[in-house]
């Protein structure tokens, strides 16, 4: 099939961008998206032009590296897909198709469709994580955890940090980012000493770092390519609440 | 001119003597340490944030080492251990069923078809225990059973359930423990994180490995970091083929630029081919992905009886039908170890009976099972699975059997380290995939996540105090003459790359190499073969160097540059890999020499003559490389020749 596409182009962080077009000819319905990308990117290159630039990585959607807003939508027109998993035959013949990089002022662009999402790990360096120093741990037995949570735990943990949340968001909000870690970390027995220095310390780094309020418009939890639920961000929200009552 | 040349076989690996089975707590109790308050004098280089590096770097934060870590993605968490599906291995035997640090050592000796150190490989089986504990410490959501504990499940070539996992991403799951105690020891400040940095080359002062020259990928920026000593953590090379299950980005420049600079190089034609990925679909595929081999379980693999069979599968009558492994291997039917499911269908491939566009695939086909078991359970053990192959190819599993074809997955050779995980340069430390030591010609499924947490998170901590305790070393002048000299290179190599401006793409040669290493270094080699191979990578080298075309600048942003490098490199290895295989006229593991089978076609091993480690010398580009030999000695488990007939 034959396809017009549209492409953020922005040489650099400072530079100003713009909507460039270009025409793909022969495209497989087989190809993943991605592939389409490179395939256009060898002829740019061939033909003594700048590639577009892009992230990706392992291209089975586990990475979380790749991710562009394909005709406004994170990740594309596929339910629970990275974009290296979309495929061009979910494509019609002499459509045009729209591809920017994630919008957030906390994720500002590098090039073309490369942002910074370095916001991220800072968050999970606020407070991300069990304090387990490597030797000091208990047999793994010494503390059962009950099935439900631990499934519910690995639901939250299954986030793979594209930021298509994010990107999402009409207000540039983190918050289905944070819960999942607060969730997948507080449902678990050994993260409990840790709870409610961690739901603030990460609330408080994800509000440095520039992303917006949740106002629950829900946006992000359809967007999430591994289905993360909302009911996370109320988790987050009740465990926030009653670590500020512990406090005073 | 010969291939190759022998030098000296390599004496001592530092292991201790004695028990094996009290090595290991010899070795940490004989290790000098290095007391509290000089450990954040001292600097430690750790490159590559899989679990082998994010572990690493880490536990010697937590340790109070002063340490840098790198990594060529925009984040530590994006590391293509992220990718694994299966499980780690660890003999907790919870299930009572006979297993035991012993049982583990022995299927992994084993299963490396002894192609491995057996006091690295019983160190390996005694760590993966601690592995678990530390790693549902951390709030690692293992799969759980009703009562709250640990679930597990079998794995090909143990017969004992051994296998902890998280769903179909353990290595996810793991990598995100590793890499959450990265974060918390860089909010710290024991470890500064570098992303989005590749290394292009390690700095040797004095013999010593003394620092990395990095490219900064945003800015395009090339500065030297110096340290008292490195640790490589970069994985694998299975790149080098093109087409593999690994991530886009995964190289082999770290550990090629190591090589380049001494450190030897050993068993590099050691790659692991995993016989059920979903087949290539056309010549701008960029990668292959991996369908689970717990399908072979219930799946049925299958081709024509008749070459040149197009008929669509459902018009295949059962008697036309050649259900090749259950007719080959009786006893282990489907369920016959990778590296022998992997050649047999090379094998009716080569025969003009593969399936699908380009006659490259096997049918693997539920059909029976789902008349067997009914939809409902099939879906419930391999839905995932079956929508996975759906979104890729755009056939429905359920109707159609699948198509599957056997791709480059792991590779078991590496830089050659001893029992320390010391390579041969002091001061450069090798660990996870980037290392050779513990999977010997053939890795059992579920070790390679248990291999790179022990070397990360328990090895690699305690054995560097004992380098480190003779330091902090002499500081380095950034003016250095090798300092400077090690970052000119760089900067040349980048000036000559961007200046080439031919006519062909980096990736076209690079699919290119990787044919040639499938076709002659793949799943089946022979001496004709493989020389021919050699003869065509060194005049396509060639070619690269004249022809290239990499566009924009070192300035910046410029991931065709990043590839250009990272490929040149591939090809320098590529020869290797073949003087490799062509030196070693035995059959094993997952090498396997047309010359050395038996009379049914399997893998005939030669133990008089290969048993032991190659470890390469470097001597210089389309240079004869030295051969060292590291001599194999089995003195707990006895080599036989496997059969699954």
């Amino acid at each position: 099939m034959n396809l017009t596409l549209r492409v953020w182009r922005q040489p650099s962080a400072s530079a100003e961008g713009r909507l460039v077009t270009y025409e793909v000819t022969d495209v497989s319905p087989d190809m993943s998206f991605l592939e389409m990308l490179d395939v256009l990117n060898e002829r740019l290159i061939l033909a003594g032009e700048e590639p577009i630039a892009f992230d990706h990585d392992c291209r089975e959607g586990i990475c979380g590296a790749c991710g562009m807003v394909i005709n406004g939508v994170p990740h594309g027109p596929q339910k629970a897909t990275t974009t290296c998993q979309l495929h061009m035959r979910h494509f019609s013949d002499g459509d045009t198709i729209t591809i920017e990089p994630w919008r957030s002022q906390a994720f500002p662009v590098i090039k073309d469709l490369v942002v910074d999402r370095s916001a991220f790990d800072r968050i999970i360096a606020a407070g991300g994580y069990i304090s387990a120093p490597t030797g000091s741990a208990p047999e793994a037995h010494s503390i059962p955890v009950p099935k439900a949570n631990a499934d519910a735990a690995f639901e939250a943990a299954a986030c793979i940090g594209c930021g298509a949340c994010v990107a999402a968001c009409p207000n540039g909000s983190a918050m289905l980012f944070t819960a999942a870690k607060v969730t997948h970390l507080g449902l678990l027995p050994q993260g409990q000493p840790e709870r409610y220095t961690r739901v603030v310390d990460m609330v408080a780094a994800h509000d440095a770092e520039g992303f917006g309020g949740c106002t629950n418009t829900g946006e992000c939890a359809a967007a999430c390519p591994k289905g993360i639920p909302l009911e996370t961000i109320s988790r987050l929200n009740r465990d926030y609440l009653q670590a500020t009552l512990r406090r005073h | 001119m010969s291939m190759f040349t022998e030098g000296a076989p390599i004496a001592d690996t530092r292991a201790p003597d004695g028990p094996i089975e009290t090595r290991w707590q010899q070795r940490r109790f004989s290790g000098k340490l290095v007391n509290p308050a000089n450990r954040r004098r001292l600097n430690i280089i750790v490159v590559g944030t899989g679990l082998a590096g994010a572990s690493a770097a880490a536990t010697l934060g937590e340790l109070g080492y002063n340490v840098k870590s790198f990594c060529y993605q925009d984040s530590p968490r994006r590391a293509h251990s992220i990718a694994a599906q299966g499980g780690i291995n660890a003999a907790k035997n919870y299930r009572n069923d006979g297993d035991s640090i012993q049982r583990l050592f022995y299927d992994t000796v084993k299963g490396g078809d002894f192609r491995s150190r057996e006091s690295n490989v019983y160190r390996l089986a005694e760590i993966s225990v601690e592995i678990i504990d530390q790693c549902v410490a951390q709030g690692v959501p293992f799969a759980r059973e009703y009562g709250g504990l640990l679930d597990t499940r079998s794995f090909g070539g143990a017969q004992v359930s051994r296998t902890f996992y998280a769903r179909g991403q353990t290595g996810q799951q793991l990598l995100l423990g590793a890499y959450q105690a990265l974060e918390r020891q860089i909010r710290a400040g024991t470890v500064r994180m570098y992303p989005r940095t590749e290394m292009l080359d390690l700095v040797v002062v004095d013999g010593r490995a003394r620092g990395v020259v990095v490219r900064n990928l945003v800015t395009g920026e090339v500065s030297t970091h110096l340290a008292d000593a490195v640790v490589l953590a970069t994985g694998g090379y299975g790149n080098v083929f093109y087409l593999s299950t690994n991530a886009k980005g995964c190289n082999a420049t770290a550990i090629w630029r190591a090589h380049r600079r001494g450190a030897y190089f050993a068993n590099p034609c050691f790659t692991q081919i995993h016989p059920t990925c979903i087949p290539v679909s056309g010549n701008y595929q960029s990668k292959l992905t991996l369908m689970s081999e717990s399908l072979r379980n219930d799946g049925r693999v299958w081709v024509p009886v008749k070459p040149g069979d197009t008929r669509p599968p459902d018009q295949i009558p059962e008697a036309e039908r050649d259900y090749y492994l259950e007719r080959m291997y009786p006893s282990f039917g489907n369920l016959v170890p990778r590296d022998i499911a992997s050649r047999a269908a090379k094998r009716v491939c080569d025969e003009g009976r593969g399936v699908g566009p380009g006659g490259l695939g096997v049918y693997l086909d539920f059909a029976d099972a789902i008349a067997r078991l009914g939809r409902e359970a099939v879906a419930a053990k391999y839905g995932n699975l079956f929508e996975m192959y759906e979104r890729i190819t755009g056939e429905d599993p359920y109707k159609v059997p699948m198509r599957i074809y056997p791709a480059v997955h792991y590779t078991m050779g590496g830089l050659w380290v001893d029992y320390d995980l010391q390579s041969t340069i002091p001061g450069l430390y090798v660990i996870g995939e980037a290392n050779f030591s513990d999977h010997g010609a053939n890795r059992l499924g579920a070790s390679a996540l248990m291999q790179g947490l022990a070397d990360g998170y328990f090895i690699l901590p305690n054995t560097i105090s004992d380098y480190l305790a003779a330091g902090p070393f002499p500081s380095i002048d950034p003016d250095h003459p090798e300092v400077k000299q090690t970052e000119q290179e760089v900067r040349d190599r980048i000036e000559r790359l961007l200046s080439v401006n031919g006519d062909r793409t980096v990736d076209s040669f690079h699919r290119e190499l990787g044919r040639l290493m499938w076709d002659y270094c793949g799943m089946s080699r022979n001496d004709a073969g493989l020389r021919k191979a050699i003869d065509q990578i060194r005049a396509l080298r060639e070619e690269y160097w004249q022809r290239v075309k990499v566009p924009g600048s070192g300035e910046g942003l410029n991931q065709a540059l990043e590839r250009a490098g990272r490929v040149a490199d591939f090809f320098e290895l590529a020869e290797l890999m073949c003087i490799d295989a062509l030196h070693r006229t035995e059959s094993c593991g997952g090498h396997f020499r047309e010359e050395s089978q038996t009379p049914e076609g399997e893998a005939l091993r030669d133990d008089e003559n290969f048993s032991y480690v190659a470890a390469w010398e470097f001597t210089g580009v389309g240079r004869p490389p030295v051969l060292h030999k590291e001599a194999l000695e089995f003195s707990y488990v006895k080599p036989t020749q496997r059969s699954y007939k």
